[in-house]
């Protein structure tokens, strides 16, 4: 590669204040902000355990956020139960595809992406590659930024148990909003606890051909 | 003061050091090696900041006291507004969802407003906010969690989903979420950095 060499921040002892942006002498063992005192790391501390264990409690709760119904629609002709992915369906035999797309974007691909993403970013992190350590910085950036939409189908139950309250129709929620509420506050938590530096970290001391030490505090 | 503090700016995403330069209008400086956007070019002053906020803080109050729709059937009318949406939730027994809603919906995006707006209009005074810290610290944490546009869409998908069954009569509630979407997204994009520099620059 022709690009000049980058110094970081950890070769030259210092840490910004992911508060504040302030930035700190940092040369071992645990210190606060000098401005906020928020408490400075130069990683995010256990950060591929703690993504893991999010990640996969999410992932286990995603089974029945969409086996369980998320809501009920009771009516004088019986009653109706709905799950997420056949109210995506519902929405688009009524005619909005455009809806339709939406939700099944936001509820079903955004966390599957979701997933996904954050098992490659684990994986590659812990095995140590050097691939496309740009590439892998977009996808997290990607994956950060969208996940929160999928609270979507939630704050649409929320609303409607809200509205629908007549006497001979109403709607309920079902308990796999719950589940699903659960999942997408997982998911953020596991892609906040993931230190995307640690990617450039590998990627760094393959491209030196020597295997850089590993500070541990 | 920590040495060269001001001059250097290090990736969040990738931990590369650069030196800060002075951007011209419109322009972003992004990480040479990851890409990651590092630094924008301020585009607010203090003084839209603040009233921006208020602004927010306003809309916030009228989103929230006006119900958002109201459903007609067979002369039968029923509407809502959020927090009856978060009370109903709770009563019918899905707790964590209410409390959700409750945090994402309306004490986030109310303590976003509240305090942006006592932290800039302490600073415009040229006074040290009370709690300045505290608050800046709080306003990092809740930023990620404040989530009014996906209400929003929410809403639509809602209204639409019961619109072939029910008569549908929007309230002036819709018309106030759907302004406080664009304030809050505005609000939101506050850079705290910014703010501890205006600070360093009003109160020293």
């Amino acid at each position: 590669m022709s690009e000049p060499r980058i110094s970081t921040a950890s070769e030259l002892g210092i840490v910004a204040c992911h508060c504040c942006g302030q930035l700190c002498r940092h040369v071992q063992g645990d210190i606060c902000c000098s401005r906020c005192g928020a408490r400075l790391h130069r990683r995010k501390p256990d950060s591929l355990a703690r993504t893991w264990a999010l990640l996969l409690a999410a992932m286990i709760l995603y089974i029945p956020a969409n086996l369980l119904p998320i809501m009920r629609t009771g009516s004088l002709f019986g009653s109706e139960s709905n799950t997420i992915l056949s109210g995506v369906a519902e929405l688009w035999r009524a005619g909005s595809w455009d809806l339709a797309v939406i939700v099944f974007v936001a509820s079903i691909m955004v966390p599957l992406m979701k997933f996904a993403a954050l098992l490659v970013l684990l994986i590659s992190v812990q095995r140590r590659k050097a691939w496309r350590a740009r590439g892998r910085a977009h996808l997290f950036r990607l994956v950060e930024g969208i996940g929160y939409w999928s609270m979507l189908d939630v704050f649409v139950v929320t609303l409607l148990v809200a509205l629908v309250r007549f006497q001979l129709t109403q709607v309920d929620p079902g308990p796999g909003v719950v589940y699903f509420g659960l999942v997408v506050v997982l998911t953020m938590l596991a892609s906040m606890s993931f230190d995307p530096r640690l990617i450039w970290d590998h990627a760094e001391s393959v491209d030196d051909g020597k295997a850089e030490e590993v500070e541990h505090d | 003061m920590e040495p060269s503090a001001h001059s250097l700016v290090i990736c969040e995403h990738c931990d590369a050091v650069h030196r800060k330069h002075e951007l011209a209008r419109g322009e972003v400086a992004r990480c040479v090696r990851c890409q990651a956007v590092l630094y924008r070019r301020p585009w607010l002053s203090l003084d839209s900041m603040f009233a921006l906020a208020l602004a927010a803080a306003i809309t916030f109050f009228i989103a929230n006291v006006w119900p958002i729709v109201t459903l007609e059937l067979n002369g039968h009318a029923s509407s809502a507004t959020l927090w009856q949406a978060i009370v109903a939730t709770w009563n019918d027994g899905v707790g964590v969802v209410s409390v959700l809603a409750a945090l994402m919906l309306f004490f986030f995006p109310m303590l976003q407003v509240l305090l942006f707006g006592w932290v800039l209009g302490f600073l415009r005074a040229g006074r040290l906010p009370p709690g300045f810290i505290p608050i800046m610290r709080v306003l990092h944490a809740i930023r990620p969690w404040s989530m009014v546009e996906v209400f929003m869409l929410g809403t639509l998908v809602a209204v639409v989903k019961v619109g072939d069954i029910f008569e549908v009569i929007l309230q002036p509630g819709i018309w106030a979420f759907a302004a406080l979407t664009v304030l809050l997204a505005l609000v939101a994009s506050f850079d705290v950095r910014r703010i501890w520099l205006l600070k360093r620059e009003c109160c020293g």
